[in-house]
């Protein structure tokens, strides 16, 4: 630290020389109030009792500073998640700091939070503090850094002056070759007859609800700002939450009722964003998590099958590309991308007709990204079809032969063909004119 | 990866000792040497068969606590329930022996493992439909089965017909090739328990409930049903040690079982289940259930230690295990 050599044995440590790490994963208690949580094992007291009303000021006084408009007295689990990674910034802000570091602040974020949080994080540079910007999405690190450092496989590759590096270069350097092209390339346009027809879907006791079909060979993308209520139309659809439908087709036959299990055997699966929260069972091993979901399918006695079990693992490590050191890993020791791959092959065991992937490359480098956008590829042109939920706009646009875009837990715009542009997905799911759907559809 | 690369995995990390699984048995060992040192006639026959049979009860309960704490649940009803089955129990024989004689005993086990299932039923749907925390639902019921069976015995004591008792008492204490009937019945409970545990889609269902219900939500499971039917495993497996426990005694009393829900749970969390849930150890509960009743008896027979003190040393012990696990497993 400036100049002299330090080495710290915990963060507490690393905190009092000024650096502090701001995690990935929103780490902050729900049910206290931003200021409690601000306060969280340095409260500020007076006589025996906690002063909350110098924490208060002094919790407003930070979230002014991140540009947060929450409340120092809001429940956190009241907030949305964007100003709850605001919030855990102003938490590292609350002492003066001469180092903070950001790993993947905007994981969770939608674009126009993403922007706001770039303004933040440009304001503290101006302040003085130094600030170790971790993040795969190259659109970021250019729009930010001074200098680029690339690590790969945990060894460092280099650093750079920003200028020198376009995003390209720097995805080269991640993935230590040319890039060939990430996404593949678009299929025809297909006029077969939908394999899965939704009608007058209402979730969340009607909060949020829709229609649409997808079509084999077709990759439909839905699109739309974070809260916009496209995971918790599919959570609906699935039965995963209090939902009622119209209608559910799936391949020609309607279903009973939104159950996962129902729909699993009619043929749709469903692929969590949430890998380590809802997909995987991560003190489990391969085997475990990956029959979990289709075990009724692929064995109907009672009594588990070890040796199709274990053939299953080896068939999904070499299909799906799983890296592993051993086949007895738990789930929780593997990387995201290996994980995501994992669970790929887990909702692939029913083999399904249809299958909704809610953002399937979220926090996964460059090199397993393109593999699942190939797995995607491949199971589309074997006639299955795909629904995408994606926050990436890229990734949206470069997959998607059709994009739903949906707004305030509405679809309000679909777009074909040349129309699926970044720009147009944006401009629908932010504007809030009543003729946006006129015009993206002209 | 290529499946050459996939031959030339290792099956596992070397053979790494799953020190976890093996502390309740290594455990054991070593107060069983403690126990041969203290008192020579700690390995005579006699008492080695004595102290194993005495332990079948909390070991029998403790294989369906097994399932429910592994499915992230608890049940605190198991004694009160226990005595309540005990009292159905021996109401059911008595009032069947006049007409039956000595058939009067296999119908009412038959009627002990359908209540004591249904107990366990009533448990689980108040616990899955009502959304109610299994901790507050059994303690409810278990002052329900309590005071059930305080009035059932009007606080004095039930007693099997007399002449019941003679065709009953081997059940007990009678054995067979010199292994008692209440070892012999610990065996087959605890092997049934460790297949559906281990070799069933069920006991896969029931570990994933456990470590993580959102996720067995998300992949289609069942959990309300996975965890009840825990339930229901539980109310049997209480239900067979009411079985073996009448002809020891011939009796319920208010008092019966008490403070057994302890024992179990300790039993079952010193053989290595995790009190939160998804690690499942039914051999490591039967450990569990062994080690409880040898320490009491190692204390009986030492006279170092007066053996009013075996509750607290039973309950050293299961804080000390807690601790050994968080020893060995933050590596």
């Amino acid at each position: 630290m400036s100049g002299a050599p330090v080495v710290f044995s915990d963060a507490v440590q690393a905190e009092d020389a000024g650096i502090v790490l701001v995690h990935q994963e929103i780490l902050l208690a729900p049910d206290l109030t931003v200021a409690q949580n601000l306060f969280l094992g340095r409260e500020l007291s007076r006589f025996l009792a906690v002063d909350d009303k110098r924490m208060n000021r002094r919790t407003a006084e930070v979230l002014a500073r991140v540009g947060s408009t929450a409340r120092p007295w809001t429940v956190v689990g009241a907030l949305p998640l964007a100003q709850r990674q605001l919030v855990q910034i102003a938490r590292a802000l609350l002492d003066d700091r001469k180092v903070i570091i950001l790993d993947e602040p905007t994981a969770m974020l939608a674009n126009d939070e993403v922007d706001a949080l770039l303004d933040i994080v440009r304001s503290l540079r101006a302040q003085g503090v130094a600030v170790l910007y971790i993040s795969h999405r190259l659109e970021e690190v250019e729009a930010l850094a001074d200098r680029v450092t690339v690590l790969r496989d945990g060894k460092m590759i280099g650093t750079w002056a920003a200028e020198t590096l376009d995003q390209r270069q720097m995805a080269e350097l991640m993935v230590g070759r040319e890039l060939s092209m990430l996404y593949p390339p678009k299929r025809d346009p297909t006029t077969a007859a939908p394999v899965l027809v939704v009608e007058d879907l209402l979730v969340d006791h009607g909060k949020i609800a829709g229609s649409f079909s997808v079509r084999p060979g077709e990759v439909l993308g839905i699109g739309g700002m974070i809260g916009a209520g496209r995971t918790e139309l599919i959570e609906g659809l699935m039965g995963l939450r209090p939902s009622q439908a119209g209608a559910i087709r799936v391949g020609g036959t309607a279903a009973t009722k939104p159950d996962v299990k129902a729909l699993m055997a009619a043929g749709l699966v469903y692929l969590t964003e949430d890998r380590k929260g809802k997909g995987l069972l991560l003190n489990e091993g391969l085997g475990p998590n990956l029959i979990l979901q289709a075990m009724d399918m692929i064995n109907p006695r009672l009594r588990l099958d070890r040796q199709k079990e274990a053939a299953a693992v080896k068939t999904a490590v070499q299909e799906y590309d799983i890296r592993v050191r051993t086949l007895s890993i738990e789930a929780g020791q593997l990387s995201g991308g290996n994980q995501q791959k994992l669970l790929l092959a887990k909702v692939m065991q029913a083999d399904p007709s249809v299958v909704i992937i809610d953002e399937p490359t979220r926090g996964i480098d460059i090199g397993n990204k393109s593999q699942i956008y190939r797995f995607i590829d491949d199971l589309v042109r074997a006639g299955k079809a795909c629904v995408v939920i994606s926050s990436e706009l890229p990734e949206l646009v470069g997959l998607s032969d059709r994009v739903l875009v949906m707004r305030g837990g509405r679809f309000v715009a679909e777009l074909t063909g040349d129309d699926i542009t970044e720009q147009n997905v944006v401009y629908a799911a932010a504007s809030s004119g009543k003729d946006t759907e006129g015009r993206i559809r002209a | 990866m290529s499946s050459a690369e996939i031959a030339t995995l290792p099956e596992s990390e070397g053979f790494r000792i799953r020190w976890g699984e093996l502390a309740p048995f290594i455990a054991l060992g070593v107060i069983i040497l403690l126990g041969t040192m203290i008192n020579s006639n700690f390995m005579s026959a006699n008492n080695i068969l004595n102290v194993i049979t005495r332990s079948a009860f909390i070991a029998i309960i403790g294989v369906g606590a097994t399932f429910v704490i592994a499915t992230g649940g608890l049940d605190l009803s198991i004694g009160s329930m226990l005595a309540f089955v005990v009292g159905i129990m021996i109401m059911a024989m008595n009032a069947l022996a006049p007409s039956l004689g000595p058939w009067a005993i296999p119908i009412g086990a038959l009627v002990a493992l359908v209540v004591g299932s249904l107990c366990g039923l009533m448990n689980g749907l108040i616990v899955t439909l009502g959304r109610i925390e299994p901790f507050i639902v059994t303690l409810g019921t278990m002052g329900i089965f309590r005071a059930l069976i305080t009035y059932m015995t009007d606080c004095g004591s039930l007693s099997i017909d007399r002449s019941l008792r003679t065709a009953y008492r081997p059940v007990y204490f009678g054995d067979f090739l010199g292994v008692p009937y209440p070892v012999i019945i610990t065996l087959v409970i605890a092997l049934l328990g460790a297949f559906i545990l281990y070799r069933t889609k069920y006991g896969r269902r029931v570990t994933a409930v456990g470590s993580n219900s959102d996720v067995a939500r998300f992949s289609g499971v069942h959990v309300g049903r996975v965890r009840t039917m825990a339930f229901v495993i539980q109310g049997f497996c209480v239900a067979v040690a009411a079985i073996c426990y009448v002809p020891r005694l011939g009796a319920a009393t208010p008092t019966t079982g008490q403070l057994w829900e302890l024992q179990v749970i300790t039993a079952v969390v010193i053989g290595g289940t995790l009190l939160r849930g998804g690690k499942a150890h039914i051999w490591g509960t039967v450990a569990g259930a062994l080690i409880l009743e040898v320490i009491a008896n190692v204390m009986v027979l030492s006279d170092m230690v007066s053996e009013y003190l075996v509750a607290a040393v039973q309950g050293a012990i299961i804080i000390i295990a807690m601790l050994a696990h968080r020893f060995t497993s933050s590596r």
